[in-house]
C-alpha cells in the first residue's frame, strides 16, 4: 500500500460560468485520517469536493488521488482509487429498492479489499435490513442517510466523503449517524465530513479546514480550534 | 365475427404488439435513460430487414442471416454511439433530432444505392412453412406463432435483465441520477454505449423476423418509428414494463380497428377511421395519465 495521500489537491481554482468559486484551495487527506470541512453556506465546500471528484473541472490546480495525477480523469476512475461519495441530498435511487441500492454499488476496493459485504452492511445498519424491499423514496431521512452510507461502504472505500452528514435529521437520528461515523473511523477508513454541527465535527475529526468565500482561512487540529472560540465564532457563527 | 376469426385477430394483434415491443423497448430505454430522442430508431428496424434479405441470400439460410445480422447491428450501435450519439448527451433535444434525422437520410440513401428502391421478399424458413388449420377455410401460419414466441422470450429476457440483474439495477439507477452512478465508480459512458447497442440490436432483430411476413421496402422504418413513439408515450418514457403493455394494447387496437365495422348515426366510423385508432387511444391515455401508464410523475 502506498503512503501517498488519498487526496492531494493543490491550488484549486474552480468557476461556475463567470463566478470564481474556489480561489486556490489546497486540500489534503491522508490515509486513515478524519477531516472536518466547515464553513457557512455558499463558501465552496461542496464545490471543493466536486472539484476533487471530477464532477466539476477546476480551471487551474492539480488533483492527485493516491499519488496519481487525476486532474483530468473521469469521475468513475477517480472514485475507483478508493473514494466513496455521499452527496448533499444523499442521491438515493428512488426507483430502486433498498437492497438494489446497495447491491448495484458493490465492488472490491482499490487494493482488492472485500471486507464490506452486504452482510456486514446489514449488521451495521440493522434498521435497513427490515426495509430491504422498500423503495428508496419510502425511507425516512435518517434511513436514507444510512442507506447512502451503507451503499458507499459497499464499494470498500479507503476514504468516505460525507457532504452534509446530518442535515435535516432529528437530533436522535443525528446521534445515530455520528455513532456510525465513529465506527467507520474505528474501521480505519479515512473520511471527510461536512456538517454544520461544530461540536460533533470537532469531536470526531483529527483536523478541521474552514472555507470562507472559496479560500482556506483555518487549517489545524480540532483541539486547537476548540481552544479558540472566537475563531469558530467568527467563521462559523450565524 | 365468429370465434375462429376472433382468435386469429387476437393472435395477429398480439404478434404485432410483441414486434412493436422489440423496437419500442430500445426506444424507451434510449430516451428514458440516456435522454436521447432517437428518430433513427425505426431506421435500424429497416436495416435489420435488409440485413435479413441480403444475408439470407448470401448464406441461403435465414437462421444464419439472423445470427450474423444481430452481430452487425450491435457493431453498428457501438460505432454510432461512439462516433455521434455520445456527443449529444449534454446538448439540447433539437441537436438530437437534427442528427438522428440526418441518420435516417443517410441510411435511406445507402439503402437506395446498395439495394435499389424495389420491394423485396424474404422466404419463410422451410421448417416453419406450415399452417395450423382452424376450420376448413381458415388456418394460422406457424411462422407468426414462432415470431410471437421469440418476441415473448426476448421480452422475458429483457424483464429479467432490467429487473433482476446488477446491470439492470445500474441501468435503472442511471435513469434516476446519472451523476450518482458515476460517483459510485461506474463508467456511465460505457453503460450508455451498451444500452444503445442493445436498442439497435433489438430494433434490427425485429426487422429481421418481420421481413418474411412484412416484405422489405424503402421507408419501412419510418412507419414503425411513429407507432413506437406512440407506444413509448402511452407506456411512460423509460418504462420497459409500460412499453410491453402499451405495445400489446396498440397491436390489438390497430388490428381490431381494421376488422370491426362500427357505424354511429349512419356514419361509418370503422374500419374507415382505423388508422386513427391508436392516436385516439394515446390521446385518451394522456388525458387520464399525462405521464403515461408507467411513467414517473413530473
Amino acid at each position: 500500500m502506498s503512503e501517498a495521500a488519498l487526496i492531494d489537491a493543490r491550488g484549486i481554482h474552480t468557476y461556475y460560468g463567470v463566478s470564481h468559486i474556489l480561489h486556490g484551495v489546497d486540500f489534503v487527506v491522508r490515509r486513515g485520517e478524519t477531516v472536518g470541512l466547515m464553513g457557512r453556506n455558499g463558501m465552496g465546500k461542496t464545490t471543493l469536493l466536486r472539484s476533487v471528484l471530477g464532477l466539476v473541472r477546476p480551471r487551474r490546480g492539480e488533483v492527485r488521488i493516491a499519488g496519481v495525477d487525476m486532474t483530468q480523469a473521469a469521475t468513475h476512475a477517480i472514485v475507483r482509487q478508493g473514494i466513496a461519495y455521499v452527496p448533499e441530498g444523499r442521491g438515493i435511487f428512488p426507483n430502486l429498492s433498498v437492497r438494489e441500492n446497495l447491491v448495484m454499488a458493490a465492488r472490491p476496493g482499490a487494493h482488492g479489499r472485500r471486507d464490506w459485504t452486504f452482510e456486514r452492511v446489514m449488521a451495521t445498519f440493522p434498521r435497513l435490513s427490515e426495509r430491504l424491499t422498500h423503495g428508496g423514496a419510502q425511507l425516512s431521512g435518517g434511513e436514507q442517510q444510512m442507506l447512502t452510507i451503507g451503499r458507499a461502504l459497499m464499494t470498500n472505500p479507503d476514504l468516505l466523503i460525507l457532504d452534509e452528514a446530518t442535515e435535516g435529521l432529528a437530533p436522535k437520528i443525528s446521534r445515530e449517524i455520528w455513532a456510525i461515523i465513529g465506527q467507520i473511523k474505528q474501521a480505519g477508513i479515512a473520511s471527510v465530513i461536512v456538517d454544520k454541527n461544530f461540536a460533533a465535527v470537532s469531536a470526531i475529526a483529527d483536523r478541521v479546514l474552514i472555507l470562507v468565500k472559496g479560500s482556506t482561512v483555518y487549517e489545524g487540529s480540532s483541539a486547537e480550534l476548540r481552544a479558540q472560540p472566537d475563531l469558530h465564532h467568527k467563521y462559523l457563527g450565524v | 365475427m365468429d370465434a375462429n376469426t376472433f382468435l386469429i385477430q387476437v393472435l395477429n394483434g398480439i404478434q404485432y404488439g410483441l414486434l412493436l415491443f422489440l423496437v419500442a423497448s430500445g426506444l424507451t430505454l434510449i430516451l428514458g435513460i440516456m435522454g436521447i430522442i432517437n428518430l433513427a430508431h425505426g431506421t435500424f428496424y429497416m436495416v435489420g430487414a435488409y440485413l435479413a434479405f441480403s444475408l439470407s441470400q448470401h448464406f441461403g439460410n435465414l437462421w444464419l442471416a439472423m445470427a450474423g445480422g444481430v452481430v452487425i447491428a450491435v457493431v453498428i450501435g457501438l460505432v454510432l454511439e461512439w462516433l455521434l450519439i455520445s456527443r449529444l448527451y449534454h446538448r439540447d433535444h433539437l441537436y438530437q433530432v437534427l442528427l438522428t434525422y440526418g441518420l435516417i437520410l443517410i441510411f435511406e440513401e445507402l439503402r437506395s444505392v446498395v439495394f435499389g428502391d424495389d420491394v423485396h421478399g424474404v422466404a419463410v424458413p422451410e421448417i416453419l412453412r406450415v399452417s395450423i388449420p382452424l376450420t376448413e377455410t381458415l388456418s394460422y401460419p406457424v411462422y407468426r406463432l414462432w415470431m410471437s414466441a421469440v418476441c415473448l422470450v426476448l421480452a422475458v429476457g429483457m424483464y429479467f435483465l432490467i429487473q433482476k440483474t446488477r446491470l439492470g439495477m445500474i441501468i435503472r439507477a442511471g435513469a434516476a441520477n446519472r451523476e450518482m452512478v458515476q460517483s459510485l465508480g461506474i463508467n456511465i459512458n460505457l453503460l450508455y454505449r451498451l444500452v444503445f447497442a442493445l436498442g439497435v440490436a433489438l430494433a434490427a432483430f425485429a426487422g429481421m423476423i418481420a421481413a418474411p411476413v412484412a416484405s422489405v421496402f424503402p421507408g419501412m422504418g419510418n412507419q414503425v418509428l411513429i407507432v413506437c413513439f406512440v407506444v413509448v408515450v402511452i407506456g411512460g418514457i423509460g418504462s420497459v414494463k409500460g412499453a410491453m403493455l402499451a405495445a400489446i394494447l396498440i397491436g390489438l387496437v390497430d388490428t381490431f380497428g381494421k376488422v370491426i365495422s362500427l357505424e354511429i348515426g349512419g356514419v361509418q366510423l370503422l374500419p374507415q377511421l382505423s388508422g386513427m385508432m391508436i392516436y385516439v387511444l394515446m390521446a385518451g391515455v394522456l388525458l387520464a395519465r399525462p405521464e403515461g401508464l408507467f411513467g414517473k410523475r413530473a
